[in-house]
């Protein structure tokens, strides 16, 4: 059984922060298709086209037919443990930090044997399951896991290494006027959050959910608007050291794409809040949170985007505000690069049309805010970077992947 | 299938190793250069005398075999890099051997060597191979001691061997060691130092870890009647096997390709396990040792441990092994740990061997075992030597 985690004490301003160090990042080409799949969490090996042997490691060439028709598939994620090991020092400065560290060998029901990570309540020579999860070099790792759910399997130190667990951690939601964020802070608090800061624009404005939130214990609302630079850095400085989840769910839409508009206002509200907003939150406490990632129990971990799929390819209805999507999700690509170093895990939550005012004329699925709570509070537990959230986010990227220009044909002539 | 022709008319002379050292600011070429130089002046030859080449080296990049050349001034007409690690001295006699039979060289120099610099060794592990790369240096394998970890779990698991089998061929081998000039390792070692050590993957500790270390092996290989002529005590290669990738199909190594090939050995060699004055295992780690002394023959597989238990391990006793202490406590110099063995056997059947010469060894078994691409060693290579003795 794992020891659960206990709350941490009050931080010493005084003792130094950890440096964050990384495991290693190097990896083939092929085996990057490891890294893709967990990043949604998914169990997937190389399969052989040809001769159908599931291969590991990732290859170029089949090692049984040599076939180069090799592709990523679900498989069986089951196996028996066959022997281990306690890793007690290492070379590698990650490992050094964090031993004693228990790997092992496990061979697959479907075949291949594999040197893995090994969570703490496996059993010697035991049944086990394999996690495909993303470490902190953003790199897809193997964990065995026992076949059942033990107590508190998920405060393993292995495990939590790689995952974005709110668990005793402290988040920041930017925007306390979205349907959303009463949703999520209630999922966060399920889920073990410590504080949820809810920033606020405005505050002269009535805000209809300022009630409901203020209801949530453990939950404070400060000012924070993400069009305006001083007020994302002036909260920064009074919270940005003990920000450890950051979740941009601030938007602005309106309908209509160029023609319909006549003008840029909206197109530039748009931009300001979706795309500069962003960059705002990134630039005042992406430094703050990138330094803090080695801090313990609640170590900075997760950036979270709120997008919509429609950042993928645009709903012309919507296609100003679609922009401002795929210009975020852009911005989201490139800070993945930026926070890489630190270990700090960007997740996208890509969501269909939700239930709100502005999503009134379009048809149903829509995803409500407990469904979209939900999903991002399961992506941060699994550590992921992709969560495609709700019917019509994971119907538009299995299009995408199919074929991105049909998708965009398709989308263009009102088949979307 | 063609049977195995002869390794008759090829000597192997002019053993050389250089002093071993745990961190060296020289590089790969310096250590190559100073074994072979020793080497060469043991046979009284000049570097333009040599003809041949066989190169094994980890750290001498950008340089391979070729650019090795220009650097020491030769000119061979035959000319091999052996990228094998501990399987290299076995493949490079091999190889060496053919090549002096066919004429296409009538002197070879086989040399490997390795530097070590602060930190040069954790960078070399970290690009070791493709599939370490990808699949265990991310899970915390910085080198092969968790690996090695995992294989004695299993073999413990599988056929009852203890800490203190392990520690009988570690202790003995330091035995070995204090009679060696050259080994690193200078002090006693006491089964209870060895089970008290620091643990580093259990099951595998302290003593169970070759150290990384910097230095040489060469030896020469040419006609019997060149090294009859210069008068040089010789060698001769009674038979030698080498395999690769092995029994894939075994979910964790617990024995290695010299299964598939040890019949003919011995009918190559005319003799059997009970024939052999003494062996050289490749030991980097003693689960390893006690896999060949299987797989060569001389007990039953799983039965190792207790053969360890009854035999005295040490130059002087019943079943000599690793007699100039081996990696483990000679020091793993990087590809040269892949000819320590065979070095220390030419010397021994020649009775060069000084304080760790086996009394009466006139027939020794060498084994190699080497790159650990993923999850095991992928070479296994093995030759029985012969000489006229003390």
């Amino acid at each position: 059984m794992t020891e659960p985690l206990k709350s941490p004490p009050k931080k010493n301003p005084q003792l130094r922060t950890s440096a964050p160090t990384l495991p290693p990042t190097m990896r083939s080409r092929a085996a990057m298709g490891l890294t893709a799949a967990a990043a949604e969490g998914r169990f997937m090996l190389q399969v052989c086209a040809d001769c159908g042997t599931v291969l590991y490691p990732a290859r170029d060439a089949c090692s049984r037919c040599l076939s180069t028709d090799l592709h990523w598939q679900e498989v069986s994620p089951k196996g028996r443990l066959l022997a281990e090991t306690t890793v007690r020092t290492s070379t590698n400065l990650y490992f050094r930090e964090r031993a004693p560290w228990r790997t092992g060998t496990v061979q697959l029901d479907v075949g291949p044997v594999i040197i893995c990570h090994v969570h703490g309540d496996v059993e010697r020579n035991g049944r086990v399951v394999l996690w495909n999860r993303l470490d902190r070099a953003g790199q897809g790792v193997l964990i065995a896991m026992p076949e059942q759910p033990t107590p508190n399997m998920e405060d393993d130190p292995q495990l939590r290494a790689m995952t974005s667990d709110p668990k005793h951690r402290r988040v920041l939601i930017a925007d306390a006027r979205s349907e959303n964020a009463a949703a999520i802070a209630r999922a966060l608090k399920k889920a073990g959050a410590g504080q949820v800061f809810i920033g606020e624009a405005e505050a002269w404005r009535p805000n209809p959910m300022r009630a409901v939130l203020e209801d949530i214990p453990g939950v404070q609302i400060l000012p924070l608007d993400v069009t305006d630079t001083r007020s994302v850095a002036e909260l920064a400085g009074e919270i940005g050291g003990k920000v450890d989840i950051l979740i941009n769910n601030a938007r602005f839409l309106r309908p209509g794409g160029a023609l319909s508009r006549g003008d840029t206002v909206f197109a530039q509200q748009e931009m300001e809040v979706n795309y500069l907003g962003l960059m705002r939150l990134a630039q005042a406490f992406g430094p703050g949170m990138c330094a803090r990632t080695a801090d313990g129990v609640n170590s900075a971990v997760a950036w979270v985007n709120i997008l919509s799929a429609h950042a993928l390819v645009s709903l012309p209805e919507l296609g100003g505000f679609s922009a401002s999507q795929a210009a975020a999700l852009s911005l989201s690509q490139s800070l993945r690069a930026e926070f890489r170093a630190s270990g700090l895990r960007v997740m996208n939550v890509f969501i269909g049309p939700t239930e709100d005012d502005w999503h009134q004329p379009l048809p149903p699925p829509k995803v409500p805010p407990e469904a979209l709570a939900r999903d991002l509070v399961a992506g941060l537990q699994a550590g992921l970077e992709d969560v495609y959230c709700g019917d019509v986010a994971r119907d538009l990227i299995e299009r995408f992947r199919a074929g991105a220009k049909v998708l965009e044909r398709e989308m263009t002539t009102g088949q979307g | 299938m063609n049977a195995r022709q002869s390794y008759e008319g090829v000597a192997l002379v002019a053993p050389a190793s250089t002093e071993y050292r745990r961190y060296s600011i020289e590089t790969a070429h310096w250590w190559i250069a100073t074994a072979l130089r020793q080497a060469l002046d043991v046979a009284g030859l000049r570097p333009a005398d040599l003809d041949g080449l066989s190169l094994a080296s980890f750290t001498l990049f950008p340089d391979s075999a070729v650019g090795l050349t220009q650097h020491l001034g030769l000119c061979p007409r035959w000319l091999d890099h052996i990228p094998m690690g501990g399987a290299a001295g076995i493949v490079a006699l091999r190889r060496a051997a053919r090549a002096v039979q066919a004429g296409d060289a009538s002197i070879v120099a086989c040399v490997a060597g390795d530097t070590n610099q602060i930190d040069s060794f954790r960078q070399l592990l970290s690009s070791f191979s493709r599939f370490a790369t990808d699949a265990a240096y991310p899970y915390g394998y910085g080198g092969p001691n968790a690996n090695f970890a995992l294989l004695t779990d299993r073999y413990m698991q599988e056929c009852g061997a203890t800490r203190e089998d392990f520690g009988r061929i570690c202790v003995s081998q330091r035995q070995n060691a204090l009679k060696s000039p050259r080994a690193v390792m200078k002090k006693p070692l006491s089964m209870e130092q060895y089970l008290a050590a620091r643990p580093i993957a259990d099951p595998i500790a302290l003593f169970d870890c070759v150290m990384p270390c910097a230095g040489a092996e060469a030896f020469l290989v040419m006609p019997v009647e060149e090294a009859e002529r210069r008068n040089l005590p010789y060698a001769t290669i009674a038979g030698a096997i080498e395999r690769h990738n092995a029994h894939a199909e075994d979910p964790i190594q617990l024995r290695g390709g010299w299964t598939m090939d040890i019949d003919e050995l011995y009918a190559q060699a005319g003799c059997g396990p009970a024939d052999i004055d003494l062996l050289q295992t490749y030991d980097d780690y003693p689960v390893i040792s006690m896999m060949q002394i299987e797989d060569l023959g001389f007990c039953a597989k799983g039965e190792a441990p207790r053969f360890v238990r009854e035999h005295d391990l040490t130059t002087t006793g019943d079943f000599p092994h690793n007699t100039s202490g081996g990696q483990l406590s000679g020091g793993q110099a990087g590809a040269a740990g892949g000819f320590i063995g065979l070095v220390e056997a030419i010397r021994q059947v020649t009775g060069t061997a000084g304080g760790t010469q086996v009394a009466g060894a006139r027939r020794a078994m060498v084994s190699g075992f080497g790159m650990i691409n993923y999850d095991r060693g992928l070479c296994t290579g093995a030759a029985i030597l012969e000489g006229a003795g003390a």
